[in-house]
């Protein structure tokens, strides 16, 4: 046995012990009053600095407490919980940190959105010092290791921010071979990171940086990626931005056969997909039901109908709200996939497809 | 024999009736609306001060071979245990609390330290007690199946016992709640499997012996040579938690004036008149803020059956508004002193242990019990006697 898990083993043995003596609760329940980072039931973290990117975007630095193990991959998103009026909402953000740098904290970069609640209270709202909640990284947007000898990043908007993760990784391991990044902003103040890119482009001869600054030059046009990227189609690519860019990606891949060289984020739920046929939802244990068009999403035809749903980012990422669906069948409107009776399906992206009832 | 008609018990035309239920989703809507920041930092605060009270009080029992240690240990592990059962726990069950979204405070997740299981707590009070509240031989509530407590009820010779049957509840109570969910009858008369119910008893004492384990053993075991002194706290403190919780929730439908229903009632029953039985069915009393947070704002008992899910700190200004809907609508709002509501329910039980016989009312007009034709018979007394 290594020390390690010897000691790893008393220090469970000790917690069992604790929670003999705390039952029905943990000792996290009572030591979480004293520290709030001093719980592993729920993972948290405390921010310890707000840096402004632009005018509206902040990145997050956070300690996480107890339950977090450290490990994650460059690229990968976490959840994050922060409450505004007495309530918890939860969002996903990439992880702009680099995990090779292990001094404990993580960072997150936040763009506050026009239309988003939670986005605006986390760039402007949040001062150092504050307790969010954290639900442990995931997502499989991420580089091999080693990286592909030739790279793409095509990103626009806040989707540079799992690829700020994946070169500030590349340039902590010393190892940034040839990598073309295409990000789109609308003017340069608006290119999030944008000093620290330019500063590693000068240091890394194989990192070449092309800015799509749209309110003077227009759009990207992908049908002309030749022209900024000549070599895209041997390279692999990672894509994070706005729906319609990575569909026309997906599209442009797919029709050269190069779908397996296009690895894409999708950050928002594009909910105008496919569209159940609508129906009744009963929500049996509250008794309740909703008549609903194939559009509405079944959380909010819950919600409108008084039923304590649960929820969670409500786009589609945490499955904090998933429910097991006893009858019927429902559509995922980002997919378009059926759901039948029997499996738990995901209430804030799904819609109903006829009637459905919800054990709820 | 208990209320069959609640309208006419209330003298309420259907329409009044409608009006009524109205007035009240609207309150509810507007509390919803209203609950934030100072409402979560309510729950936190009394979960803190709980937490911090349980554990001042454990520690101080490590000296509980000094007499004055055993008496401050034990009272602040008593006050504890008893916010945490009623305050928080019974509350948070309910999801009072589950609009926070905290996985930590929510009724899906909260377990409590009682002898009964959150699970089956939340079948036998949310369920059973709240949607068939006070309906005689519905509401299991309605004397746990030990006691009479209404004449709607036929007496038999058992009653006999009842004032040392309840003085063993009373003292028991966090057992009797435990077991109350097995519901042995229900097995007996087939509306339930003896696996479910083999099941339920295994969850039961599975929790008991981790309930003892800790208060009986490990926290005695824990101070050393005062594992007597500790031990005989911490019975103290879950026996005061049972007699103070016992009181409470017996003031809530047994004092005079809470009345009884039948299951013919029930099964015409529209919302509004749901809210209406509710109304009728259960008592208050009357309590400063100390009284009125050491039992869990149950002394609301009125405003918790219209909206049980409503956070308990926001029960004391609904309280204003549905006094004044029910002087509105002349409905009855039984409350009282609590020495007196707690006698009261007393006195019922005292009395009820003997045979009809020996009792003057009926129970179409009763302390405790009536029925639509209480009027009806009282105008033919007067004309009587005059």
């Amino acid at each position: 046995m290594t020390r390690t898990t010897a000691s790893r083993s008393f220090t469970s043995l000790l917690r069992d012990a604790a929670s003999k003596l705390s039952h029905p609760l943990l000792p996290d329940d009572y030591l979480h009053l004293l520290n709030p980072l001093w719980s592993a039931r729920e993972l948290r973290g405390r921010v310890v600095e707000v840096r402004k990117e632009t005018e509206t975007a902040a990145t997050l630095v956070i300690k996480p407490g107890w339950g977090w193990n450290g490990s994650y991959q460059a690229g990968q998103y976490i959840g994050i919980g922060h409450q505004v009026d007495g309530r918890w909402h939860w969002r996903s953000y990439s992880l702009t940190s680099t995990p090779v740098q292990d001094d404990g904290l993580i960072a997150i970069t936040v763009k506050a959105m026009p239309e988003g609640f939670l986005s605006g209270h986390l760039v402007n709202g949040l001062a150092a010092g504050t307790i969010v909640r954290l639900a442990a990284p995931q997502g499989n947007f991420v580089l091999p290791d080693p990286p592909p000898a030739r790279t793409l990043f095509l990103t626009a908007g806040s989707g540079i921010t799992p690829i700020m993760s994946m070169l500030r990784t590349l340039d902590s391991r010393g190892d940034l071979p040839d990598v073309v990044l295409v990000h789109s902003a609308p003017t340069e103040s608006d290119v999030l990171f944008r000093h620290e890119l330019h500063e590693l482009a000068e240091r890394h001869p194989g990192l070449h940086l092309h800015e799509q600054l749209t309110d003077a030059m227009g759009m990207l046009d992908l049908a002309n990626l030749e022209a900024v990227c000549p070599d895209w189609t041997e390279r692999q690519t990672w894509a994070c931005g706005p729906p319609a860019m990575l569909d026309a990606a997906e599209v442009l891949w797919t029709s050269r056969g190069l779908a397996d060289a296009l690895h894409l984020e999708r950050f928002s739920v594009d909910l105008e997909g496919a569209g159940g046929e609508g129906g009744t939802v009963t929500f049996s244990r509250s008794g309740k039901t909703a008549v609903v068009d194939g559009a509405t999403t079944l959380l909010l035809a819950g919600e409108a109908a008084g039923v304590v749903m649960p929820f969670g980012c409500r786009m589609g990422i945490c499955q904090s709200c998933v429910l097991p669906l006893k009858a019927g069948s429902v559509r995922d409107l980002r997919s378009g996939t059926e759901h039948v009776a029997g499996e738990r399906v995901q209430t804030c992206i799904s819609a109903a497809a006829g009637d459905c009832v919800f054990d709820v | 024999m208990a209320i069959s008609d609640i309208k006419a018990y209330a003298h309420l035309t259907p329409a009044d009736v409608e009006a009524l239920g109205k007035e009240l989703d609207a309150l509810r809507r507007e509390i919803e609306e209203s609950r934030g920041e100072k409402d979560a930092a309510y729950i936190r605060r009394v979960i803190k001060l709980q937490r911090g009270l349980e554990y001042a009080g454990r520690a101080t029992l490590f000296a509980s071979l000094f007499p004055p240690a055993w008496i401050a240990g034990t009272a602040m592990l008593s006050l504890s245990k008893i916010i945490e059962n009623m305050e928080i726990g019974h509350n948070v069950i309910h999801g009072q609390w589950d609009w926070m979204n905290d996985p930590e405070i929510h009724s899906s997740t909260w377990e409590w330290d009682n002898a009964a299981t959150s699970e089956s707590w939340k079948h036998s009070h949310n369920v059973v007690h709240h949607t068939w509240t006070n309906i005689v031989g519905k509401d299991r509530d309605v004397g746990y199946g030990l006691l009479r407590v209404t004449r709607d009820y036929k007496w038999k010779p058992k009653n006999l016992a009842q004032p040392a049957v309840y003085t063993l509840l009373a003292l028991l109570f966090e057992y009797g709640i435990a077991f109350h969910d097995v519901d042995v009858s229900a097995v007996k008369k087939g509306r339930k499997t003896k696996e479910r119910a083999k099941e339920q008893l295994r969850d039961m004492r599975r929790k008991i012996g981790k309930q003892m384990t800790k208060d009986y053993l490990l926290w005695p075991a824990l101070t050393g040579p005062a594992f007597l002194g500790t031990l005989s706290a911490n019975f103290t403190a879950n026996v005061v938690r049972n007699v103070w919780s016992n009181a409470v929730i017996f003031c809530g439908h047994f004092p005079d004036g809470a009345e009884k229903f039948t299951l013919a009632e029930y099964e015409t029953e529209t919302p509004a008149e749901w809210y209406l039985r509710q109304m009728l069915g259960s008592a208050n009393f009357n309590g400063g803020k100390l009284l009125t947070f050491m039992s869990g704002n149950l002394n609301h008992q009125i405003e918790h059956h219209i909206f049980p899910d409503l956070p308990s700190n926001r029960y004391a200004e609904i309280a204003v508004r549905v006094r004044e809907i029910c002087d509105r609508y002349e409905i009855p709002y039984t409350t009282g002193h609590f020495l007196v509501q707690y006698g009261q329910t007393i006195r019922t039980m005292l009395k009820l242990s003997l045979p009809d016989s020996m009792l003057k009312a009926t129970s179409d007009d009763a302390p405790e019990t009536a029925s639509e034709k209480k009027w009806e018979l009282r105008a033919e007394r007067e004309k009587v006697a005059a």
